[in-house]
């Protein structure tokens, strides 16, 4: 358990080039996501929820502002950690659009390679990956390669692979696109109780209209700001 | 850690040993083509070796027998057997010829010897099957090498002769099966001519009134059967006495027979340095030229390899695996196609190795250099995909 803070973001600003061709992609973003909380990340194309992901995912360097992971400042100014690799292997899961499982690893592994990386042993790293499978209910797919997982399992293995290292911080990049409705709303259940059971902060960017009203927060980001709205926190209960 | 590039490679393991098996030919004609070099090398060596000369005494200024033409008379050999530090001296001439073996051609290096000298220089060194040559017109001795067989019939010139001796691994720098018959038949075969030939030389020296002058009786004669005559041969090779200097007993001849004489050395630097000089460059180009094509290939199979996992690559990156593992999986995928290919081109040279008309001798040691080459060629040629998969930016992992 992380038992941290979840994530802060304070005055976050992103610029592209300098001198007058400089295009700030972020102006002022400002979240603060708790432990065991999913909060939507929405706004229109070209408004910087890439380019947020890519400063929260320690991908791309911000130009301004404050990021705290639990109690650690990662960026204030500069980053703070070195190791960005290890920061983003031990601090924040990744959960893609497409699942991007790495095809030659069958679902334990896929899981696995993340505490392996970490540097635990195989077989530690493998229960491990099985206790989230079955947590996940793709335990019966454990040894099963990518190739042969429906779409709903890929994805349900991706997020195992994202909580492999326990991280307190989840990013999750439009994860329900390409599922229908029933499996767009199987994954936000997922995630629920995945952050809760994990202590998970999970930010959720979105287009999806389905999902949008599952959040109890939503994070609305516009020229670069973000503001913060309040959900509707709809049941993703099958009724 | 598991080892991702073993887990790549399992998961295609087809597509995998199609690629190593393409490349494992190219290896494999790469080892042949270095064979190919050995075996002419060898086959110099052995023509050396078997001759059982430690002296060759060939005609002034030339490179004689082997490299260039040479003709000394054939009575030579007795004072050169008479002299200090001499065991033994024997004749020999060499023709490379078309020989016929029922209806078809067979490239041979006829080499006539004197008959019942079964342990004399020139001579076959064993035989597997029959016996040495004892009479002296019309049998022969032949390397197994040109396909004939106890008994059978060899045409040479105008003139056939029965098979009465097998040997083996007599040949000719080039190659060629050795066929050795009597001396006086080789000289014949070497130095004969046609009968139109002869009969235009009779009528020209008869029309010679320098030839034919009236006053003297049997002049014509003798000038027509000395032109007749074969008292030429090749060479006079020279066994030494135990003890004996070689450069010296050379030195020797060289002084009071006014012939060239070669030791073992300097016939070995002729053979390798002038005779095969040119081939060993051309196969060296070869040799070259593969290898720039296997590095190309492998070079380009292993960038395609990367090119298909660049997404996975992101991915991996940006779930914070090092560089070190990525360049470890590309360096390792690039390895393994490096033995599966070499050990199928091994496999493969040796197969075909011995399908060859001229004789490929693949070497251990060229193996080892061949494999530690193929080795530093796989992790030269993974350069380029480690560079593009280093390049690779995380972020291309995330979102538009």
């Amino acid at each position: 358990m992380s038992g941290g803070k979840g994530i802060t973001v304070e005055g976050l600003k992103k610029r592209y080039g300098s001198g007058e061709t400089a295009v700030d992609a972020l102006k002022e973003v400002n979240m603060v996501v708790a432990p065991g909380e999913v909060v939507g990340l929405i706004g229109p194309s070209g408004s910087g929820k890439t380019t947020l992901l890519k400063c929260l995912g320690a991908v791309i360097e911000p130009t301004a502002g404050k990021m705290t992971i639990g109690d650690n400042v990662i960026y204030e100014e500069k980053w703070k950690i070195k190791d960005l690799r290890a920061l983003r292997r031990d601090k924040i899961g990744f959960v893609f659009q497409a699942p991007y499982l790495i095809p030659f690893l069958d679902a334990t592994d896929n899981v696995a390679l993340l505490p392996m990386l970490a540097g635990k042993p195989n077989g530690e790293a493998r229960d491990r990956a099985r206790e989230l499978l079955d947590a996940l209910d793709v335990a019966h797919r454990a040894r099963a390669m990518p190739s042969e997982l429906s779409g709903g399992e890929q994805q349900r293995v991706s997020i195992a692979r994202a909580l492999a290292n326990q991280p307190p911080v989840i990013l999750a990049d439009e994860p329900t696109a390409p599922l229908d409705s029933e499996r767009a709303m199987a994954v936000i259940r997922i995630l629920n109780s995945m952050a809760k059971q994990y202590e998970a902060a999970i930010i959720v960017v979105t287009h999806d209209e389905k999902i949008i009203p599952t959040f109890r927060r939503i994070y609305r980001i516009r020229d670069g700001k973000t503001e913060e709205e309040a959900g509707e926190g709809r049941s993703t209960e099958p009724t | 850690m598991i080892s991702l590039a073993g887990r790549d490679i399992l998961h295609g393991w087809g597509k995998f040993v199609l690629t190593g098996f393409g490349l494992g030919l190219l290896i494999g004609v790469t080892l042949t083509m270095g064979g190919v070099y050995r075996g002419m090398v060898d086959d110099a060596r052995v023509l050396l070796d078997n001759s059982g000369a430690d002296l060759w005494v060939v005609q002034q200024d030339t490179l004689g027998p082997y490299a260039e033409s040479s003709s000394i008379y054939d009575d030579l050999w007795r004072s050169v057997a008479g002299m200090k530090g001499v065991e033994a001296a024997a004749n020999v001439t060499y023709l490379t010829t078309q020989i016929r073996r029922g209806e078809e051609d067979v490239r041979a290096m006829v080499v006539g010897v004197e008959p019942g000298v079964l342990s004399g220089p020139g001579q076959p060194r064993y035989l597997v099957a029959g016996r040495h040559i004892t009479r002296s017109h019309y049998e022969a001795v032949a390397d197994e090498a040109s396909g004939f067989r106890l008994g059978d019939s060899i045409g040479i010139r105008r003139n056939s002769y029965r098979v009465v001796g097998i040997t083996r691994r007599m040949v000719s720098s080039g190659g060629d099966p050795m066929v050795f018959i009597p001396l006086k038949d080789a000289q014949e075969a070497q130095f004969l001519k046609d009968n139109d030939f002869i009969l235009q030389q009779r009528r020209r020296t008869e029309a010679n009134p320098s030839l034919n002058r009236p006053g003297i009786p049997g002049l014509l004669e003798s000038v027509l059967a000395s032109q007749t005559g074969n008292s030429t041969v090749n060479a006079v090779l020279v066994r030494l006495a135990p003890g004996a200097d070689p450069e010296e007993t050379a030195e020797h001849i060289r002084r009071w027979k006014r012939h060239e004489v070669y030791t073992r050395e300097q016939m070995e630097e002729i053979l390798l340095g002038k005779l095969i000089a040119t081939s060993s460059r051309q196969i060296g180009m070869f040799l070259v030229i593969l290898a720039i094509v296997s590095a190309a290939i492998v070079a380009f199979i292993i960038y395609t390899l990367t090119m298909g996992k660049i997404r996975e690559i992101a991915v991996l990156k940006l779930i914070g695996t090092k560089n070190r593992t990525i360049v470890g999986m590309i360096l390792q995928q690039a390895l393994g196609l490096g033995v599966l290919g070499f050990m199928i081109g091994k496999i493969s040279a040796t197969i075909w190795a011995p399908i060859f008309p001229k004789y490929v001798l693949l070497e251990g040691r060229d193996s080892v250099a061949g494999f530690i080459a193929v080795m530093i060629m796989c992790v030269a040629s993974s350069v380029l995909a480690i560079r593009m998969a280093l390049k690779v930016d995380p972020a291309e992992a995330i979102g538009g």
